[in-house]
């Protein structure tokens, strides 16, 4: 073996810091199995009473769009307007809606 | 002796274990296998050490002469610490901490699952946040000893050679004499053979998902009860409390 | 799209404080100034936690002691989450550390001083996690996304940490003689080596220009290091100790304290391996890597043969 051998894979970690909240992307740790990765990331991520739930993802199992794909991805929504509700014209009086 | 003798010494039995135990953890920071593991194990010490504080302080409470938590871990002598005697065993190498820690992690987690039913309130307190602590350590040390178990043919021989030099140093923590008796007749203590009962079956179901053999039955070192000690302990309290007793004026 | 234009791209989204992010692209030169940045970083966290640690076991009560192994734990954390952020650069935490150990990567030279008393945990929390702390608040506006992300969080958590070691100088400072005696010894150790921590003067260091035209760095060494020393010193006077620099004065004009010159002979020394402690910290990592390679090889072997298990079933 070399003199640089192996840390593990890298997992990323979300915590949904409430219940309610969405998991939250925190960072990642080193681990060479789920229950490592999990207990890792529970003593690097919420040693300060951060979370209620935790997740860990195996980095290889995210797939990220490319930066090229940012035109065709993104840009076209940007003129859908009537998407929002500020898009839309109220007659003077109504209220709740 | 009266409730009150034995309750201190049953508080200093539970306080002088987690404190040196923890002691030995935090000899682990920096000298981690990978990084995160360190700090796994500096959460373990912290949870220790934390869990002594509260023991001490109310030893210190209930024996009415104002010694803090500091005093009792600062200012007292090997034959003065009741822990147990697997908690002061040396580090050794990651497989031998492993071991130790499982194996006293499993004590603890079936004796602080009993001691939540105290009646005595502080006890029963301490218990029940205790174990969520432990429950996590026993976790954390029983996973190590899988993967070290069932991993190369190197660690599996290693953690067993660990976990067979650990064994003789069990049978001290179920020991009892007369303060045990005392206190369980107030429901403040518990039984430790049921305790033992529990703890074998923890044991035996994690060594066997380890591919590991239980060690054969052999002598059981003792001397928790009597302030007995193996050498280990002098050094570690001697170098723990340095500051103390150097300057025993200063405050710090 | 050639270089230059996506060079042009790249700056300007520098300059309207767009943080880059790990897929965008982006010059050569500033992957390579990060990944040299950060690691550095990284690495020191983890070497610093030697010379903390060094007093763990003699800490003299037990609030002190679960509060210095608190810290230390926090900057193991801080390591690790400076090597993912490395990491996101193309490298894998095994090349930074390899990097580290051979000696190519540096690491602060702060860590190469030993601690000798107790109250050296004040004059290293209070000093050594005070300039650390100046740099790290102008960090988080880093241009580079991840990085950046890293020191917010780090910066959260370190909060405590200067207050733990001024809380010990304080302390010691108003305790028996020879307490405030160790306090004013560990100043006089500790000041010179702190305020060398940001580095040599701007004239000095090649690595300011891009670094700071790129947005890596938001502020030069000498620019943070006056910060340091303004707020530092009203901080010595309220515990009634006494800075080691004769030099040391407040400028009216300039609205800053002027202080002595730092020497750099040993600056250099310490940086290019002699300091007293170059050799102990570094040899103090190596062997806890290697006496954890097998412990690692284990739990690899493990996972492949869980994996194995989970394919038959």
């Amino acid at each position: 073996m070399s003199n640089t051998d192996n840390q593990g894979g890298v997992w990323e970690v979300f915590i949904q810091s409430k219940p309610g909240l969405p998991h939250k992307h925190a960072g990642s740790v080193h681990a060479t199995d789920k229950e490592m990765a999990l207990q890792n990331a529970r003593d690097m991520y919420t040693r300060r009473q951060e979370g209620t739930c935790l997740w860990v993802v195996p980095l290889e199992a995210i797939v990220s769009s490319m930066p090229d794909d940012n035109d065709s991805f993104f840009d076209p929504s940007d003129d859908k307007i009537y998407r929002h509700p500020t898009h839309y014209v109220m007659p003077d009086g109504a209220k709740h809606i | 002796m009266t409730t009150n003798e034995a309750l201190i010494n049953y508080c200093l039995r539970l306080g002088d274990s987690s404190l040196i135990l923890g002691q030995r953890m935090s000899e682990w920071c920096s000298n981690g296998p990978i990084l995160e593991e360190d700090i796994a194990m500096t959460n373990i010490a912290l949870d220790l050490i934390g869990q002594s504080r509260t023991m001490l302080t109310y030893a210190g409470k209930l024996e009415g002469k104002g010694r803090t938590e500091d005093d009792f871990a600062y200012k007292r002598e090997e034959r003065e610490f009741y822990n147990t005697l697997l908690s002061e065993r040396p580090n050794g190498h990651f497989g031998d901490t492993v071991a130790r820690n499982f194996l006293h992690s499993a004590f603890f987690y079936h004796l602080f699952q009993a001691l939540k039913n105290s009646k005595d309130e502080m006890i029963a307190a301490h218990a029940a946040k205790s174990i969520k602590e432990v429950t996590y350590h026993l976790r954390h040390s029983s996973e190590w000893l899988v993967r070290l178990g069932d991993g190369t043919e190197e660690s599996h021989n290693k953690v067993q050679e660990s976990l067979n030099d650990m064994w003789e140093f069990t049978g001290d923590l179920f020991e009892m004499n007369e303060v045990d008796e005392l206190l369980i007749k107030e429901g403040i203590a518990v039984d430790l053979t049921e305790i033992k009962k529990e703890w074998d079956k923890t044991v035996n179901q994690v060594i066997e998902r380890a591919t590991l053999n239980r060690p054969e039955e052999c002598y059981m070192q003792t001397g928790r009860l009597n302030a007995i000690h193996s050498e280990y302990l002098g050094h570690l309290i001697a170098e723990m409390q340095f500051l103390q007793r150097a300057y025993p004026e200063a405050q710090w | 799209m050639e270089d230059s234009k996506k060079l042009e791209e790249f700056q300007a989204k520098i300059d309207a404080e767009i943080k880059i992010e790990p897929k965008d692209w982006m010059p050569e030169d500033y992957k390579k100034h990060l990944q040299r940045q950060i690691s550095q970083h990284a690495h020191s966290e983890v070497i610093g936690m030697q010379p903390e640690g060094n007093w763990i076991s003699r800490a003299p009560s037990l609030r002190a002691k679960v509060v210095l192994l608190a810290k230390i734990q926090d900057e193991a954390g801080h390591g690790q989450y400076l090597y993912s952020a490395a990491e996101t650069l193309g490298k894998s935490r095994d090349e930074y550390i390899e990097e580290l150990q051979s000696g190519k990567a540096k690491y602060s030279s702060i860590f190469n001083y030993p601690t000798l008393t107790w109250a050296d945990m004040g004059a290293v929390g209070w000093l050594v996690d005070g300039a650390a702390i100046v740099n790290q608040v102008s960090l988080q506006r880093t241009s580079y996304g991840p990085y950046s992300r890293a020191m917010v969080r780090i910066c959260k958590e370190e909060s405590f940490h200067q207050r733990q070691g001024y809380e010990i100088m304080a302390t010691m400072a108003k305790g028996t003689p020879e307490q405030k005696a160790m306090a004013q010894d560990a100043l006089n150790r500790f000041w010179w080596p702190s305020i060398m921590m940001f580095g040599p003067h701007d004239s000095d260091s090649p690595n300011t220009g891009n670094a700071v035209k790129w947005k890596i760095k938001r502020e030069t060494n000498d620019e943070l290091r006056q910060k340091f020393i303004d707020k530092t010193v009203q901080q010595a006077e309220v515990i009634g100790l006494t800075i080691p620099d004769p030099d040391l004065k407040w400028n009216e004009a300039r609205g800053h304290y002027d202080f002595g010159e730092m020497d750099w002979d040993e600056f250099w020394r310490v940086v290019k391996g002699n300091g007293p402690c170059n050799k102990q910290r570094l040899n103090h990592h190596k062997k806890a890597h290697q006496k954890g390679a097998w412990v690692r090889e284990a739990a690899i072997a493990y996972a492949k043969k869980q994996k194995a298990k989970q394919l038959v079933a």
